[in-house]
């Protein structure tokens, strides 16, 4: 629908700048606040450009609560996560995508319909597993499950992406005495890359920002992870906003510095899902 | 030689079965079982089908929370589609800097939902928020400006506002790339027929991106039921429970409570509820959603 008379030329420059102007306001307004000292804070109307610029509201808000614990705990956690997912679920996605065997379909659609299924139904039996086993308040619970193939829409991707890579680049490794492990570590993972550094990207940031999580499994303050932590931040909403903005800065960054270096990937592999949702 | 083939396969796919019976299939039945029972972590006992009744006949909280959740869904789904078609329209028309316009619209999604949180508890706050300083600047007296999530008129409108901000997002994403697989040759045909831009839009756009809306749709309407961080962080279900959405009850019953039997009867019939809209939906699709033969 593309329409490339200069009137409506005109009119969608008019509304993406207007639209991309309205959402980046809450940013800016964000940013702002991070970088006024206190008394200027509440001051009506608000400066938008702060003066002076207080850049101690970030080092205040790092020392304020215990930062670098947090960020270590989550970077800890949303790493071996990361890890632990794309290996066992590339694993999976290669069975499904290159083997027949009994009951694949269905166990394929089984796969897929858990996607569906609200995290809410197996919560709390799951929460009573890791309480029988007494590693509530340890790292146990967040990670371990991601070395069982972790989250179906990976496995889905990846199998998608498989699917669409010849099998006779198997064959051929095959008959030059390759074995299936070897197939899939030097054959299939690097031409799948695109795929892998999409799914990476996706369960980094889905760990970077998980809350339930946490909130259900860490009790002590030593194990928070940054979204937890942050929410420590809240009871001095009206004495230190500037310093809560900076901190909620610091959560942002790495997911936007994360986004400008693969931006490639993310589109790619937020269409190649859609596309494969058909 | 296929045997062979098939064992090697199934242990390929077996951590993803392991992981299946331990994590989803057996706490499944599980949480079945403990739906029909008043479990306070001491003490289980089986009581039929009590929590499903007390729910339904007895809970008000329970009704509050559904319609809290069901209203903030009518709203947020539709208008988010919306949001997100008509921006990926705007960026699929070949303007220059579409990349950076992308960007500027995909970056709200990326913010962790603690973040956007405690970002827009800021922006919301009826005081000296931006929202309302925006409102004043467009003329509205301070006395007339929404207190936004102080109000409980006004909070629903608050979150559904909140995420809104995220229609740019994978979902817009998604959009973008079922316009790009439109082939041009429909609107040369339609334009050589006069057609309008919106006749264009109902005959050719909507039919050949209707697998897309319906794909957005279903994960959309999920999505927006489990709505849980920002109103726990925001407003912890008020004012007077104006924010109670159901996955918050949920988590209170289940975490704070500690009524397991109770939130996990709150499980199951939220899956009844999602299961039965997904089961409408696929069954309405086959009246507007149209699929093109032998697509792939």
């Amino acid at each position: 629908m593309i329409d490339r008379s200069p009137a409506t030329r005109g009119v969608t420059y008019a509304l993406l700048s207007l639209g991309s102007m309205v959402f980046a306001l809450p940013f800016l307004w964000t940013v702002s606040t991070a970088l006024k000292t206190p008394e200027n804070v509440f001051r009506s109307p608000p400066q938008l450009i702060p003066h002076p610029i207080a850049w101690s509201n970030f080092a205040k808000a790092w020392t304020a609560l215990p930062f670098t614990t947090y960020v270590s705990n989550t970077l800890f956690i949303a790493v071996t996560v990361t890890i632990a997912q794309v290996l066992t679920g590339s694993l999976v996605a290669y069975g499904f995508a290159r083997f027949r065997f009994r009951a694949r379909n269905l166990l394929f659609y089984l796969l897929l319909s858990t996607m569906m299924l609200p995290a809410q139904v197996t919560m709390i039996p799951v929460f009573l597993i890791w309480r029988q086993a007494h590693l509530i308040d340890t790292f146990y619970p967040l990670i371990l499950p991601a070395f069982f193939g972790g989250s179906a829409f990976n496995i889905f991707l990846l199998r998608q992406f498989f699917l669409s890579l010849p099998k006779e680049l198997d064959e051929a490794a095959l008959v030059d005495g390759a074995s299936y492990l070897r197939i899939w570590w030097s054959i299939l993972l690097p031409l799948a890359r695109p795929a892998i550094v999409a799914v990476t990207l996706f369960t980094f940031l889905a760990h970077w920002d998980d809350f339930m999580g946490p909130l259900i499994y860490l009790n002590s303050p030593e194990k928070y992870t940054v979204s937890i932590g942050l929410r420590m931040f809240q009871d001095s909403f009206s004495t230190n906003l500037e310093q809560m903005m900076a901190a909620a800065l610091i959560h942002i960054l790495p997911t936007i510095l994360l986004f400008f270096l693969a931006q490639r990937y993310f589109i790619r592999g937020i269409a190649l899902s859609g596309i494969g949702g058909r | 030689m296929a045997a062979r083939e098939g064992l090697i396969g199934t242990l390929f796919i077996a951590p993803w079965l392991i992981g299946f019976l331990v994590f989803s299939l057996g706490p499944m039945l599980a949480s079945l079982y403990l739906s029909f029972c008043k479990y306070d972590l001491h003490a289980m006992q089986w009581v039929g089908a009590e929590n499903y009744r007390r729910l339904l006949t007895t809970d008000p909280l329970f009704w509050r929370a559904l319609q809290n959740t069901i209203i903030y869904v009518a709203f947020s789904v539709p208008l988010g589609l919306a949001g997100s078609l008509a921006i990926a329209i705007l960026l699929n028309q070949n303007v220059r800097g579409q990349r950076f316009f992308r960007t500027l619209f995909y970056l709200p999604s990326l913010v962790p939902a603690v973040a956007s949180s405690l970002l827009w508890l800021w922006v919301l706050n009826s005081e000296n928020g931006l929202l309302n300083h925006c409102l004043m600047v467009l003329g509205l007296s301070h006395r007339a400006c929404p207190r936004w999530l102080e109000d409980p008129v006004w909070t629903l409108p608050a979150f559904v506002l909140m995420s809104l901000w995220g229609v740019g997002g994978a979902r817009m994403i998604i959009f973008l790339a079922g316009l790009q697989g439109i082939s041009e040759s429909y609107y040369e045909a339609a334009y050589i027929d006069g057609a309008s831009p919106w006749q264009k839009f109902c005959y050719i756009t909507i039919p050949m991106l209707s697998p897309t809306i319906f794909f957005n749709l279903i994960l959309g309407i999920i999505g927006s039921f489990q709505v849980f961080t920002s109103a726990y962080i925001m407003t912890s279900g008020g004012p007077g429970n104006a924010s109670l959405f159901y996955v918050l009850y949920l988590f209170r019953n289940a975490f704070e409570y500690f009524k397991l039997g109770k939130a996990s009867a709150m499980a199951w019939i939220l899956f009844a509820i999602l299961l039965g809209f997904t089961v409408v939906q696929f069954k309405h699709a086959k009246r507007w959603v149209h699929y093109e033969a032998a697509h792939d």
